[in-house]
């Protein structure tokens, strides 16, 4: 019943970090086992990249311990910035040199031989699809091209540790399930992957844990599964537009609750078909018609109100409960 | 909690350390970009050109008159003049050093660097040695000038080498406290706003007229500047101007201890924690 340090490729403990006063990180304890994904989620100024620059070495912490790959990341920076790779969330590449430059770069710093340098290029500008555009700028690549240049870079060293900031945001969905097919690949080649991310479906897609982060606290910790279970969001949503039909629903749905200005009635649900058609059956037996029928899964939100029931995620939440709404739309 | 892999994380691949390999990757990152874009350089290299010729063909024959008291003859100025104007190239193609170490800065790359197993310094030194090859490429260039418009030294091998040592060892002093100048300031415009006063120090020497002529505090203020020695100096190995020991000591002294400074203050700001 136990890990030794050995076995895990980052151990952290009791981490803290503050600036000026403001905590940004509060005591968390992060243990992620050689060859498995990690991912941190939560929302902006959850202190989720705090986290990653202080166990990349980019920070020093104000507390706390951490071991990467063994080694002792403050007494023995340089061993682990040697185990490690590091995508942060502004790309990391050189704009001014083209993709090819930058790889050679890499190479030339990881000291292999010139021979072996444009080997290990050339074949990472191959499977990262780069290159047509090698001999151009980087700095004229559009955004998926960038962040796929910058992970060739951090492979060039052939990283046991890999860190990911936010490595989709901003990224069109192509390119996003490129990344994380990127991901799969690492991960099958036994890299131990630490990401960071606001969207739950992608630690969902990706993580064998997830840690909910969230005013610099680890909120929860387990996997996908176990959190979702922790969530009561998802829910059934019954919009009328007709105010007799829906206080007649609303009279018979005692389960459900109600909004009464915006005529719609939310029952808890896990948007399975078993459950949607029992809803629609109750309604052809009641004779009530909704205008529209919506299934909303759980999300980030979800996860944050159930696990926080603060409101420091009320601007999230707006934004997320709109891309919950286009998601129903299909 | 139970482990569920037993794969142990694969000791990180021997490789020993080999600052002067960095070093010299990155001297060539610097000189790439120098290649790519000589905008910055050449757009700095204008004002000293644009000054020389000023001051020769517009100024000339007032300014060697007033200053030998003998007849107007410009051609007595250029000789006065170019090794003023050689420092200010230095000084000038420097303040293209914070520029670029400040805009770098800006840049993801540079965390990346921070993250990665190379000689930190590396960073910086490459900024150091690129810059103090572009400054001297533009030295070369303004001397051709220089004596396309007249100079005329009479400077033996051996004082053309001291010469050339010279201009290496006062641009590497500038180029590292320009590097400071860069990493301390918040973006290209911040750099070229802290730089100027080290640009102006120049026009506040020995370099287009003696400091004898100026007023009395302020005299002395020119004569023991950095930029005024350096000029003697330089005067003296060139065209056989009497430098005297004082100039000789000034010049090395400010030069190793402004290296020194700047080596120190650029070290100290690179290794301080990134701003958030």
């Amino acid at each position: 019943m136990t890990t030794t340090t050995q076995e895990l490729a980052i151990a952290a403990t009791g981490l803290r970090k503050s600036y000026g006063g403001k905590t940004v990180l509060d005591g968390i304890d992060i243990r992620v086992p050689a060859g498995t994904v990690f991912s941190l989620l939560g929302p902006n100024g959850a202190g989720k990249t705090t986290a990653v620059n202080i166990l990349s070495t980019l920070l020093s912490a104000d507390g706390g311990q951490a071991r990467i790959a063994g080694h002792d990341l403050v007494a023995e920076a340089q061993a682990v910035r040697a185990a490690i790779g590091v995508t942060g969330q502004f790309s990391a590449v050189d704009g001014l040199i083209t993709g090819e430059e930058n790889m050679l770069l890499m190479a030339d710093l990881h000291h292999l031989s010139k021979h072996e340098g444009r080997r290990v290029a050339g074949g990472l500008l191959e499977r990262f699809d780069l290159v047509e555009a090698a001999k151009k700028p980087a700095a004229t690549y559009s955004g998926g091209m960038k962040r796929r240049l910058d992970i060739a870079m951090t492979l060039v060293g052939d990283p046991r540790i890999i860190f990911l900031d936010e490595p989709t945001t901003g990224l069109d969905p192509r390119s996003r399930h490129n990344m994380w097919q990127i991901i799969r690949e690492l991960v099958t080649g036994g890299v131990t992957v630490f990401l960071t991310t606001q969207y739950l479906e992608e630690a969902d897609q990706l993580a064998d844990r997830i840690g909910v982060l969230n005013g610099g606290k680890l909120v929860a910790e387990g996997s996908a599964e176990e959190l979702k279970r922790l969530i009561p969001g998802g829910h059934v949503r019954l919009r009328f537009s007709d105010p007799v039909a829906y206080q007649s629903a609303a009279s018979a749905l005692r389960e459900a609750s109600r909004d009464d200005e915006a005529l719609t009635l939310q029952i808890p649900s896990d948007g399975s078909q078993r459950e949607l058609r029992a809803i629609l059956d109750w309604l052809d037996a009641a004779g009530v018609e909704a205008d529209e029928l919506s299934v909303h899964t759980p999300d980030l939100d979800d996860v944050f109100f159930a696990l926080t029931g603060s409101g420091p995620v009320l601007a999230q939440s707006a934004r997320s409960s709109q891309s919950t709404e286009k998601e129903t739309a299909r | 909690m139970s482990a569920t892999k037993t794969t142990t994380t694969a000791a990180p691949r021997p490789r020993p350390a080999n600052p002067f390999r960095d070093n010299l990757t990155m001297l060539r990152r610097n000189l790439l970009h120098a290649r790519r874009y000589p905008s910055l350089t050449l757009n700095l290299l204008l004002t000293p050109i644009i000054l020389l010729l000023l001051f020769v063909y517009v100024f000339g024959d007032v300014m060697s008159a007033g200053i030998t008291g003998g007849p107007a003859d410009r051609a007595d100025y250029v000789a006065y003049l170019v090794p003023g104007i050689l420092l200010l190239t230095a000084a000038m193609t420097s303040m293209g050093t914070a520029v670029s170490v400040a805009t770098d800065m800006t840049e993801g790359i540079i965390a990346r660097f921070r993250t990665m197993a190379i000689s930190r310094t590396s960073v910086l030194i490459g900024h150091v040695i690129g810059s103090v090859i572009q400054t001297l490429m533009a030295l070369v260039l303004v001397l051709g000038i220089a004596l396309a418009i007249g100079f005329r030294p009479d400077a033996t091998p051996v004082e053309w080498i001291a010469a050339a040592g010279l201009l290496a060892l006062f641009s590497l002093a500038l180029t590292w406290l320009m590097v400071g100048v860069g990493l301390v300031s918040p973006n290209a415009e911040g750099a070229s706003n802290l730089g100027q006063p080290l640009v102006m120090l120049p026009f506040l020497s020995s370099a287009f007229v003696p400091v004898d002529a100026m007023p009395g505090w302020f005299g002395w203020f020119a004569e023991y500047q950095p930029f005024s020695p350096a000029i003697e100096t330089l005067r003296g190995l060139l065209l056989g101007t009497g430098i005297g020991t004082t100039n000789a000591v000034l010049t090395v002294g400010w030069s190793l201890g402004l290296v020194v400074l700047g080596y120190l203050w650029s070290k100290a700001q690179f290794n301080r924690e990134p701003r958030h």
